[in-house]
């Protein structure tokens, strides 16, 4: 069964072609649904086949691989079934920009459902290599295949987030690249012939590597895949892209992108970590963490645009990311289900806003209210995943949240704690005053007039994203845990 | 072999000072490709011996993306383009100059500290490489047109690739290939873009690209 792996990495693959060659809108937009599906039914058969190693062993799902693997295969589904939809409503000619009255046209379609399955190519690489070199070129890819799926509404804010994320992600991945190449000049000095970038090479024979090279070379992954993950202050191209691109595409990077550059980050340490630098390493994710969460909750507060708010808040959970793993111990047990949690809370949160930005027309939470009554399914989900995301409980990010602030007391860390708490305190004052502002009021009368009930395919996917966040906060399937287990393990917690 | 690569490291780092100093767009294009050529010949300089294939393949493509395919996609773009040169740079020329030779020292003294840990390489390998990748780095932040930013993102690669060149021997093709496509696809898409913020602006001037803030 070892060839689950070239079959994931073959659909998406295929489809993309695919979609390049045939024609029609609706042949397409079933050509991606069927290509996330197969996606998602071959990672349920890598949970259950456990693929070895492939390509001499630069190809293979170990424990964190399959995690992110499955969130992002899981999510991609979501966002296909939502895209199906959304590419409907969307089709057809010049749009008026909400924000500035101009007119537009978006992007051919084709490019749309094109870059959207070599996307998923990408981020399966990234996932699936334990080659640290292919791991470079697959992440690189991503920005490259991504990119113009930001630009899709042909204009200039949109288009400056393009730029802005080309550019500054491509730099700070070309630091990652710098990072690689220290690896291989650390270890130079390895006894045996076999110098290759493949992860169990370079553990099995950590301890020859020169510290001061690989110290330098975990600076500069952190820093380049950082840049890429939004660990701030590296996250100035976040809350543009994800407030300028469709909100389905906002979804994807935020939910799947950003844990795959982690895991770019997860690789570096795993190497570090066998060679004896853990402290070294673990400080510094605890301060890229700390300062990630302090500078989102900066910005959210008073944030007057709610996509840009969402953005902000996915820079303070990547660092709350960040900082689990830094921490050892419990706490990465809790970083790797923080992970799953928000992905699932912040795709629906992304949906909903993209439902709402459909209704009212605007980004700015100001003009928004009434949601609850206006789009009363939206409405629901909008304050549902509020509260998933802010660590309310039943929702899985408690439990995540719980874990780590858990795993800081008994590391006698009580001041570490209190400002974490203090900053999630902040946070979700801030998140709930825009929140329940544009969930209450007055139902906005003129807005309805011409609007249909809410379509099926824009309710669906977010419902069952939060549903499913829902339910790891009530209860971790066996098999979950025992994968979120052994991720922890192979990552320096117990 | 080392007064061939100790050439090639003076050389990477002369031009990094022009690329400081030029403000006309399609100069510091074809700096930008001498660069990369001259870089290209570095694998093979620092191949003691007989060039096995994979390191003369690698070479040659290395010049040949670095030295004609991509000037030749920035040289075509700038056609298309109405603007020549760079005007009013966020640092001016003069004092960018400065601040490279100042960067250039402290790159010096950070190769001291970090010295290549495999026995006879050149001492100017890791000053020269991180020179570039400076350059690289402050030309993408202080030069206002996105064809310069770009064209700073290809000296930062180039700076990269010096290091990489120092480690090619011990991996395998198909990585480096792979980030040389990398490389490829980078600049392919960076000059899609230009073209559109050109249309779209009439002009591209990156720093024109402030309507988002905060």
């Amino acid at each position: 069964m070892n060839t689950i792996i070239y079959v994931l990495l073959f659909v998406p693959a295929a489809s993309a072609v695919l979609t390049l060659i045939v024609g029609g809108a609706l042949v397409r937009r079933t050509i991606l649904i069927a290509a996330a599906g197969c996606h998602t039914a071959g990672t349920l058969l890598a949970w259950h086949t456990n693929p070895g190693p492939l390509l001499n062993g630069w190809m293979m799902l170990d424990e964190p691989g399959l995690l992110f693997l499955t969130i992002t295969s899981v999510l991609f589904l979501a966002c296909s079934v939502y895209a199906f939809g959304y590419l409907g409503r969307e089709s057809g000619s010049e749009k008026q920009d909400n924000e500035e009255g101009f007119l537009f046209t978006n992007a051919p379609e084709v490019v749309f459902c094109t870059c959207l399955p070599a996307f998923l190519t990408t981020m399966t690489i990234v996932t699936v290599s334990q080659h640290l070199g292919l791991l470079w070129v697959a992440m690189e890819a991503t920005t490259l295949v991504s990119a113009p799926l930001i630009y899709f509404h042909r204009h200039h804010r949109s288009l400056e987030a393009a730029w802005k994320y080309l550019l500054i992600c491509s730099v700070g991945i070309a630091l990652a690249l710098l990072g690689n190449f220290f690896i291989v000049i650390a270890a130079a000095g390895f006894p045996s012939d076999d110098k290759t970038m493949v992860l169990s090479v370079l553990l099995r024979q950590a301890e020859h590597l020169n510290p001061p090279w690989l110290k330098a070379a975990f600076l500069l992954c952190l820093v380049g895949y950082g840049t890429k993950m939004g660990l701030a202050p590296l996250h100035t191209w976040l809350p543009d892209a994800h407030s300028e691109a469709p909100s389905v595409i906002s979804a994807l990077l935020s939910g799947a992108l950003l844990n795959c550059a982690f895991l770019g980050i997860l690789r570096s340490y795993q190497v570090c970590m066998a060679a004896g630098l853990t402290l070294f390493c673990q400080e510094l994710l605890v301060l890229f963490g700390l300062l990630s969460m302090g500078w989102a909750a900066v910005f959210i507060l008073g944030q007057p645009d709610y996509k840009r708010m969402l953005a902000y808040s996915s820079v303070e959970h990547v660092g709350i990311m960040a900082l689990g793993v830094g921490l050892g111990a419990g706490a990465v047990f809790g970083s790797m289900l923080h992970a799953v949690n928000h992905s699932l809370a912040k795709a629906m949160l992304f949906m909903a806003a993209g439902n709402i930005l459909a209704f009212y027309k605007t980004k700015t939470t100001a003009r928004v209210s009434g949601v609850l009554t206006s789009i009363p399914m939206t409405g629901v989900l909008w304050l549902a995943g509020f509260l998933a995301i802010t660590g309310v409980p039943p929702f899985g990010l408690f439990l995540s949240e719980f874990t780590i602030v858990k795993s800081m007391i008994e590391q006698g860390k009580i001041g570490l704690g209190v400002v974490f708490l203090g900053i999630l305190a902040l946070i979700f004052i801030g998140m709930a005053s825009a929140f329940v502002h544009m969930a209450q009021g007055e139902k906005n009368k003129e807005l309805r007039a011409d609007r249909g009930p809410e379509p099926a395919l824009a309710i669906l996917p977010p419902m069952a994203l939060g549903a499913a966040a829902l339910m790891l906060g009530l209860y971790v399937p066996s098999a979950l845990g025992r994968l979120l287990n052994a991720a922890a393990v192979l990552l320096g917690g117990n | 072999m080392n007064n061939t690569v100790d050439m090639i490291m003076i050389f990477l780092v002369l031009t990094n000072l022009a690329l400081l100093g030029l403000s006309r767009l399609g100069a510091c294009i074809r700096v930008a490709a001498v660069q990369g050529i001259v870089l290209g010949m570095l694998p093979l300089a620092l191949n003691r011996g007989d060039i096995p294939l994979h390191l003369g393949l690698y070479s040659a493509v290395l010049i040949g993306l670095k030295g004609i395919v991509f000037p030749w996609v920035l040289l075509r773009l700038l056609k298309e383009l109405k603007t020549r040169r760079e005007i009013e740079p966020f640092v001016g020329y003069g004092t960018s100059i400065a601040l490279g030779m100042a960067a250039f020292v402290s790159c010096i003294w950070l190769g001291h500290r970090l010295p290549l840990p495999e026995p006879g390489m050149s001492a100017l390998i890791v000053p020269a490489a991180f020179f570039t990748i400076v350059t690289g780095l402050f030309l993408t932040v202080s030069r206002k047109k996105a064809l310069t930013q770009a064209i700073g993102y290809l000296v930062l690669e180039n700076g990269i690739s010096a290091f990489g060149a120092a480690v090619v021997e011990t991996q395998p093709l198909l990585i480096e290939l792979g980030i040389l496509l990398d490389a490829f696809m980078a600049v392919f898409v960076m000059g899609i873009a230009i073209f559109h913020i050109n249309r779209e602006f009439d002009h591209i001037d990156a720093d024109k690209l402030s309507s988002l803030r905060t």
